[in-house]
């Protein structure tokens, strides 16, 4: 089995474009949740708060390859080509067939969906249809559009679990390099805004209702005054390359993944359980090698809702105890669903070659449920060795990573 | 509508839909190699067409001829004058 290294990252996130932006924003503690009158206008919806990209320039894409791009795809095509510019690799390397691609979103783009209905349903004709509707739709639609216009031609994936989206893509990524099917790998996940996003998760109850005029404030991983998910939108990209092709091109190792779990929950489609959980980060410790004791730090995945980071912060506490710093960046960025997991190991890696923590944003008073875990309340300056970083999704599947920082041994 | 009122509207309609440059829209050029349209553009430019004018075409057996931008001219302005006959 070969090492598998990061040597890129790229970023779009509510924050705007770029990593700089991305992590300055997280060390800062800014929120990147705003409330939207548009959700204020539609019936039933009582959550209307979201974080949403903002700065981009689609036009940076030609035409060409932007005709069968949503905003999921823009998106994951500017990550991309951040994180290829910061790990110096150019188009050889993605034309010569060592370069695969795994990038997932939740669904295909809704927006475009909700077009060709509205336009289906009320002219009961076919005859507007543009020729690349089917192309934003499609589930495949962001992995076939990055191999499109970067010109891969190695394996081109799309793994499809909600929140699991892209920590499984890191994971599968991982894997395909470590058995030495890829040189390289994008992985991440992307996605774009859709009130459906926010309605799902509102009509189960578990959507931050309560912030809607206060949306700095929301959501509020492991505090006594959460109230649910809230929702967003970006694309966060990891290039993973051996360490042998690392170490031969010179690259800047940015630190290197030493295991991955992914496991189905079939206790409930909804509810998260604590054993499955625990032992979805079991088994990433075993495939790494390593015992709790460890792990560093835990990267939660948090969303904010009553009973998931209730689950989830029992089986951090039975797994690595009472002492190990535990945090979550949904109250900083909300959820930004497929693209959660990429975006938030982008933050890990960073903190780990910074040498910082970041806190968990809006943890004001810690639910006493979840006092079971070390939280983090402030900016820590301290070593991360070894940590881990959690995604669960709906539909019960459950996905850890272990990175760690690299040591050229 | 005048003959330069068609090619106009044909020319205002694919510079927005492709984003073509207006000093690009020559009557010679080429759909393929001077404006950079391919297979996919085409089935988007008889919509587009189809939009502006308020007519059918995509059934033309003609429209496989087209190869320049003073084609799609000269077959608009044919189908709107044959339309104004019936």
């Amino acid at each position: 089995m070969r090492r598998v290294v990061i040597t890129g990252m790229g970023a779009v996130s509510p924050y705007g474009k770029g990593l700089d932006i991305f992590f300055e924003s997280l060390i800062e503690g800014k929120s990147a949740i705003t409330s939207l009158s548009d959700l204020a206008d539609i019936k039933g919806l009582r959550s209307w708060v979201a974080g949403l990209v903002n700065g981009i320039d689609p036009k940076e894409i030609p035409r060409k390859y932007r005709r069968s791009m949503s905003s999921m795809s823009i998106y994951a095509t500017l990550a991309c080509r951040e994180a290829l510019d910061q790990a110096c690799l150019n188009e050889e390397h993605c034309t010569g067939g060592q370069m695969g691609v795994a990038i997932g979103s939740t669904i295909g783009s809704t927006l475009t969906t909700q077009e060709f209905f509205n336009n289906l349903l009320s002219t009961g004709s076919l005859e507007q249809m543009k020729s690349t509707v089917f192309f934003k739709i499609m589930n495949h639609s962001c992995a076939a559009n990055v191999s499109q216009i970067l010109g891969i031609t190695g394996r081109t994936l799309s793994p499809s679990a909600a929140c699991s989206t892209s920590c499984q893509a890191i994971g599968f990524g991982y894997e395909m390099i470590a058995f030495g099917k890829q040189d390289f790998m994008l992985c991440g996940g992307t996605d774009e805004y859709h009130p459906l996003f926010t309605g799902t998760f509102d009509i189960l109850n578990a959507a931050s209702v309560k912030f809607n005029d206060q949306p700095s404030r929301t959501p509020r991983p492991f505090d006594r005054d959460r109230d649910g998910v809230v929702c967003s939108e970006g694309s966060g990209i990891l290039l993973l390359e051996s360490l042998d092709s690392a170490k031969k091109r010179g690259a800047n190792i940015l630190s290197e993944i030493i295991g991955f779990a992914t496991v189905s929950d079939p206790s409930n489609i909804a509810n998260p359980d604590m054993a499955s959980i625990k032992r979805c980060m079991q088994l990433a410790l075993n495939d790494a090698n390593i015992k709790p004791e460890e792990i560093d730090y835990v990267n939660a995945h948090a969303t904010s809702t009553k009973q998931g980071d209730i689950v989830e912060g029992e089986a951090i506490s039975e797994l690595f105890g009472d002492d190990t710093p535990v945090s979550s960046f949904k109250g900083h960025l909300g959820h930004t669903m497929a693209a959660s997991g990429a975006l938030e190991s982008i933050a890990l890696v960073e903190m780990i070659n910074r040498g910082c923590l970041i806190p968990t944003l809006n943890l004001e008073n810690i639910d006493d449920a979840c006092s079971n875990i070390r939280h983090i309340f402030e900016l820590q300056t301290t070593s991360i060795k070894t940590a881990i970083k959690n995604n669960f999704a709906l539909g019960g599947i459950n996905s850890s990573l272990v990175i760690r920082r690299y040591i050229d041994d | 509508m005048t003959d330069q009122q068609i090619i106009d509207l044909i020319n205002t309609s694919l510079e927005e839909e492709f984003e073509l440059e207006k000093e690009d829209m020559k009557p010679e050029a080429l759909l393929f190699d001077d404006l950079e349209l391919d297979s996919l553009d085409i089935v988007d430019l008889v919509v587009v067409l189809e939009k502006a004018f308020q007519f059918k075409i995509r059934e033309e057996d003609s429209i496989q001829e087209i190869r320049t931008l003073g084609d799609i001219h000269r077959f608009v302005i044919n189908k709107k004058k044959e339309l104004n006959t019936l």
